[in-house]
């Protein structure tokens, strides 16, 4: 049976195979394996982010500190290591560093009924000074495991290759769907956006759900961030500023409901890559500036959400 | 299903108080329940009935008193304690999630789950079963709540509710939205739990159906027990009267002066084939000047949508509306109330008050709408104007500073009839607007309805207590299943003609 | 007083103030030189002036119950065209020039202002997301009109919009005055005030007493697009340069903490425009202060996170209550649960 709710999931696949058919008409040497293995290279921070955001959209939230969370990841690992500490220190740190500070966030936001938007918006000031706070400077890495693990390519058949933050973030991805499917967690998350009063009532533990889509979403970004840190070898108060509009925007263009209560793993993979294939293309084309990809996207943001909008009158309509 | 008096009682509350501050909301209330028995709680607003079952369901917690559960006392903390400890309940708004499937509502925090992974197919499959063995249903469990009627939603609420090993079943105005066929579908399931041994509480306020339904009924006023009955020994006017605790002379007719024939009287407003797919079918009907039409029909036979439409709070598809004869139409509320009509919505809480806004301003909103942005009212004459209605409707506190969220909900009805009378309609809507306030302010309502007839302004009048109808109007238009079926008017007007023009067949 | 609504807001810019004046004595002090007055006070309103416009133009978005997440992109694009339009001319000082730009900037934020307010009250869009969408799609749009470079201009007549003095005074702040002068009237002269807060607080009641609520949502999206223009005018005017990338960056978010510290809250309804001018002068004190203490300006992110959390966690009834639990623990679970649940 088709299920309608998949519809714009469909439409998201649809549109990146659409994306991704008209790049390879249009320019030689775009339709490869190794262009769509880039697109995950590129976006392997970007598609973890996006799916701890997906959470917190889910379950009627919001989540605006993780481009500087993962900022703070990047800015607290390079002067660990600096310091001489030994990576397996540092990853572990700055992980329990994201997830606390999530968890502090949901604990805010649960305890004191403050809205998630002001509560995030507060974290993402946090911890964008404390990036400060460390060093107003760029640090660089030069630790022997963060070069090899940047460095290193993982071969596939056919001459293709990705990297070790692609089989990371690809993991995440599938943790995210196992999570939000086949878990009293996840399920709980989506109970929560379609009606905490409902949630509470049916003695769902809300309280915990709500802390843990933060401190999820802290986690997920602060492995973000170490992905960031291989990426870049750096740690920077500007790294990843405006991260956390990309990954709403993923999300949305997954087919989550800004509203909560809806929203698909899958579709935010491909919300990713959308944005990925739209910044590849005009790299290809070379004469368009970069900023078309913020035009293209508030494009899109736009007839998703009307596409959402219809699709959500319809079955009102079906309904009365 | 007799209770004998030789069984123990599932759950035996004794000497129940909790008051808020400056209300005392329970004094000294007991209450009893038996197993396999259907139990009605009833009372007027502010009896005490959703305050007894919030203590019941852990929301409130209670000052002095006992609760005992199969003669072992217990603390009701939060929800879940309640549910745990086999106290279900289910509200009149469904407490479901409207994106979750219909079989994860059922078992959402008790998923089947095989090493920490939930078990779709499990839960899918005992969710049918469940809903067939039970409540007789049978659809499709996969897809999202929201594509079913809130009566099946209902019942999906009572099959969660169960499935939990309920002891007591909490239903609280489960039937306020549902119609007949919807009501006595959700009896059969509550006779059928009923004989399985359940224990069910049933709080309406519909008098048919507590006779229709219940064993016995308790009865609360102002916070203290008035007693407990089998139904079948207490007779309708009784249980009336001891509800509002006052002999009947405040219900008692009031003076019906010759209600005059319409011959020779105006009409203000002609609707013509006005109606609406899936809410109203097309409708004629025509209000004269100074006349009062009743709107009466069962919950949900259009009553509510015919006015609306009337007042374009909804947009018809269908006919068209002539304002003292002349054609042009209605296509918004402000276009209505540009043509001198005023609509009381039924829904005080969401279509009618202004929470944050004080008594003042909620009166003149509707006047201050109407003339548009520069022509403002002084904040002197708002304050003379909005005084000058709290005399005449005995609004309480006489306070026009008061925030209009803190006052009780006789007084915001009254607060928005001020508002609406203030705009000088001819043509005056009134959707309940005796509903859920007291019987002292019902009277005065229906009083004042009565004389701004006489001064010639027009009423449209719906409520659900056919007594209230007849009592004010002129004319009554009845609805029955989204149809007008019949007019009466004079002679004709007698509870028993328009109740077999309800009932129809 | 502790219950009227400006007093957590003023008290916290007293404690600011205080401070200062602790901190380093001269701070109140006001020195003319060249003819004009120069001192920390006048710098915060002269610097505050482009936050305060835009707030203005939130609160009203705020208090009916939405929010405007684009007011950065909006400035930022303002100031572009404008720079554009005079970097083109040959003689950049010409008033019929700059007074053209000035117009064209102004209609253009306006316009975007409609286009927020269509997506809001004809489409039926959630505001945090029809907003969002020119919050992204703007920033590009800036860097398109200004082809991705920093576009400098060199006009008298242009910079004097926010760098000029009129009376000893900056002459931004005589924008600001008027831009505060203008609010109020409509608020509080006009029957506009009642509809925002009863649109705010209830849309569908609002509709049903025959209240306009699109043309209302309409004008204010509008007017806030205003706001925006303005203090994108003055932002680029008074650097005499149109940045796509930086001008007006995490306005929007000052913009609703300044809004919120002064009151308002954001679920609509009720709202102060005193309120939200002292919030954004508590933000703009705020950084004055950091850079006088001599910290690191960029700490100023941290402050501002504490002062969010604190403002907040001061408006927020649950935590009220919890502290005052701690003393009265009888009376108030009781309360709370009636506010909830009733």
């Amino acid at each position: 049976m088709f299920n309608r709710k998949f519809i714009p999931i469909v439409v998201t696949l649809g549109l990146f195979i659409l994306m991704f058919a008209v790049g390879s008409f249009r320019y030689t040497g775009f339709f490869s394996l190794q262009v769509f293995n880039n697109l995950l290279i590129d976006n392997a921070f970007l598609l973890i982010v996006a799916v701890g955001m997906t959470f917190v959209i889910v379950s009627g939230g919001i989540d605006l500190s993780v481009g500087s969370v993962i900022a703070l990841t990047t800015m607290v690992s390079a002067s660990l290591l600096e310091q001489g500490w030994p990576p397996y220190a540092v990853i572990p740190v700055v992980l329990l560093m994201g997830a606390g500070f999530g968890w502090g966030m949901g604990a805010i936001i649960y305890y004191f009924k403050i809205q998630p938007f002001i509560v995030t918006l507060a974290g993402m000031f946090l911890a964008r000074g404390l990036c400060y706070v460390i060093s107003i400077n760029t640090i660089i890495i030069d630790d022997a495991f963060y070069t090899k693990v940047a460095q290193t390519k993982i071969s596939l058949p056919g001459g293709n290759f990705i990297s070790i933050s692609v089989i990371i973030a690809i993991v995440v991805v599938a943790a995210g769907f196992y999570i939000a499917h086949y878990t009293r967690f996840g399920r709980n998350t989506y109970a929560l956006g379609g009606s905490e009063q409902s949630a509470l009532l049916m003695g769902l533990p809300v309280k915990s759900t709500k802390i843990k889509v933060y401190m999820f979403s802290g986690l997920c970004s602060s492995l973000a961030g170490v992905v960031f840190t291989f990426y870049m070898l750096s740690g920077y108060g500007l790294h990843a500023m405006g991260l956390e509009l990309d990954a709403i925007a993923a999300v949305v263009i997954g087919g989550t409901l800004l509203t909560g209560g809806v929203g698909y793993i899958v579709g935010t993979f491909f919300g990713v890559m959308i944005q990925g294939v739209i910044q590849t293309i005009i790299s290809f084309e070379g004469t368009l500036s970069s900023w078309w990809t913020k035009i293209v996207i508030g494009v899109l943001l736009f007839v998703f959400i009307i596409l959402q909008k219809l699709l959500s009158e319809r079955k009102w309509t079906l309904r009365s | 299903m007799g209770v004998t008096d030789k069984q123990q009682p599932v759950l035996q509350m004794s000497g129940i108080h909790k008051h808020f501050p400056g209300v005392k909301a329970l004094t000294n209330v007991s209450f009893r329940l038996f197993p396999g028995e259907v139990h009605a709680l009833m009372g007027e607003n502010g009896a005490g009935k959703s305050t007894l079952i919030k203590v019941l369901t852990g929301v409130y917690s209670i000052d002095q008193g006992t609760v005992e559960l199969e003669q072992k006392a217990i603390r009701i903390g939060s929800p879940m304690d309640a549910q745990q400890a086999g106290i279900s309940t289910v509200y009149q708004e469904v407490n479901l999630c409207p994106n979750l499937s219909v079989a994860e509502n059922i078992y959402i925090g008790r998923e089947p789950r095989r090493f920490g992974r939930i078990v779709w197919n499990e839960m899918n499959r005992n969710a049918e079963q469940l809903l067939k063995r039970r409540m007789n249903l049978e659809i499709d469990v996969t897809l999202p709540l929201h594509h079913y009627s809130v009566a099946v939603q209902q019942l999906i609420a009572i099959a969660r509710a169960i499935s939990i090993s309920a002891k007591v079943l909490i239903l609280d105005e489960p039937t306020s939205s549902l119609d007949r066929g919807e009501v006595l579908q959700l009896f059969a399931v509550m006779s059928r739990l009923k004989s399985e041994g359940l224990a069910i509480l049933f709080v309406t306020h519909f008098l048919d159906q507590v006779y229709e339904i219940s064993d016995r009924i308790t009865i609360l006023r102002s916070g203290e027990l008035i007693g407990e009955y089998r139904a079948s020994e207490l007779p309708r006017i009784d249980l009336v009267s001891k509800m509002i605790g006052k002999e009947l002379h405040l219900l008692e007719e009031l003076p019906k002066e010759a209600k005059s024939a319409n011959e020779g009287k105006e009409p203000f407003l002609q609707a013509t084939a006005l109606g609406k797919k899936g809410s109203i079918e097309p409708v004629d009907m025509a209000i004269m000047k100074g006349e009062i039409v009743g709107l009466a029909g069962l919950l949900g036979s259009g009553r509510t949508e015919l006015a609306r439409l009337i007042f374009a709070a909804d947009k018809a598809d269908s006919g068209e509306v002539l304002i003292e004869g002349a054609k042009g139409g209605v296509h918004s509320p402000r276009q209505a109330i540009d043509n001198a009509i005023a609509f009381c919505s039924e829904n005080r809480k969401l279509e009618g008050i202004i929470d944050d806004l004080t008594v003042r301003e909620n009166i003149i909103l509707a006047l201050q709408a109407s003339k548009g942005w520069f022509q403002t009212i002084s904040k002197k004459r708002q304050i003379e104007i909005a005084d000058e209605y709290i005399k005449a409707l005995n609004i309480n506190p006489p306070n026009p500073e008061h925030l209009i969220k803190n006052l009780s909900g006789g007084n915001q009805q009254k607060v928005l009839l001020a508002r609406w009378l203030l705009t000088r309609p001819k043509l005056l809507i009134l959707d309940e607007p005796t509903r859920g306030i007291d019987i002292g302010a019902k009277a005065e309502i229906q009083k004042l309805v009565l004389s701004l007839a006489r001064e010639g302004m027009s009423v449209l009048f719906i409520s659900s207590e056919l007594e209230e109808v007849l009592r004010v109007s002129d004319r009554i238009v009845v609805l029955r299943d989204r149809h007008k079926v019949q007019e009466m008017q004079g002679e004709e007007l007698s509870q028993s003609n328009v109740m077999k023009a309800i009932a129809g067949g | 007083m502790v219950k009227h609504h400006l007093f957590w807001p003023v008290a916290v810019l007293a404690a600011l103030l205080l401070f200062n004046f602790i901190y380093s004595p001269d701070f109140f002090s006001i020195i003319v030189r060249n003819g004009n007055l120069y001192g920390s006070l006048i710098d915060i309103l002269n610097f505050g002036s482009p936050l305060i416009i835009v707030a203005l133009g939130m609160t009203l978005v705020i208090a009916l119950g939405g929010i405007d997440l684009s007011v950065g992109s909006v400035v930022a694009i303002a100031g572009a065209i404008s720079c554009l339009l005079i970097s083109k001319g040959t003689d950049q000082s010409a008033w019929s020039l700059v007074l053209m730009a000035i117009g064209v900037s102004i209609a253009v934020a306006i316009v975007l202002g409609l286009w927020n307010g269509v997506l809001v009250s004809i489409f039926g869009m959630q505001p945090i997301i029809a907003t969002l969408i020119l919050m992204v799609a703007g920033r590009g749009v800036a860097q398109l009109i200004a082809d991705g470079q920093i576009i400098t201009v060199s006009s008298k007549t242009y910079n004097y919009l926010g760098a000029g003095s009129l009376a000893m005074l900056p002459f931004s702040i005589f924008i600001v005055a008027a831009m505060f002068i203008l609010v109020s009237l409509l608020t509080r002269r006009t029957a506009l005030g009642l509809y925002i807060e009863s649109i705010g607080c209830k849309p569908t009641a609002s509709r049903l007493a025959g209240i306009r609520s699109r043309t209302v949502m309409l004008a204010v999206y509008m007017f806030c697009g205003l706001c925006a223009g303005i203090a994108g005018l003055i932002l680029s005017s008074n650097v005499s340069s149109a940045d796509g990338n930086n001008a007006g960056l995490w306005y929007e978010l000052d913009a609703i903490l300044a809004v919120v510290i002064g009151g308002t809250s954001l679920n609509g309804g009720r709202f102060s425009v005193t309120g939200t001018l002292i919030g954004a002068l508590i933000i703009q004190t705020l950084t004055t202060t950091i850079y006088m203490t001599g910290v690191p300006p960029e700490i100023t992110l941290v402050v501002k996170a504490f002062v969010v959390l604190v403002v907040c966690l001061v408006q927020s009834e649950s935590f009220r209550k919890a502290i005052v639990a701690r003393w009265k623990t009888r009376h108030y679970p009781a309360e709370r649960e009636v506010k909830q649940h009733v």
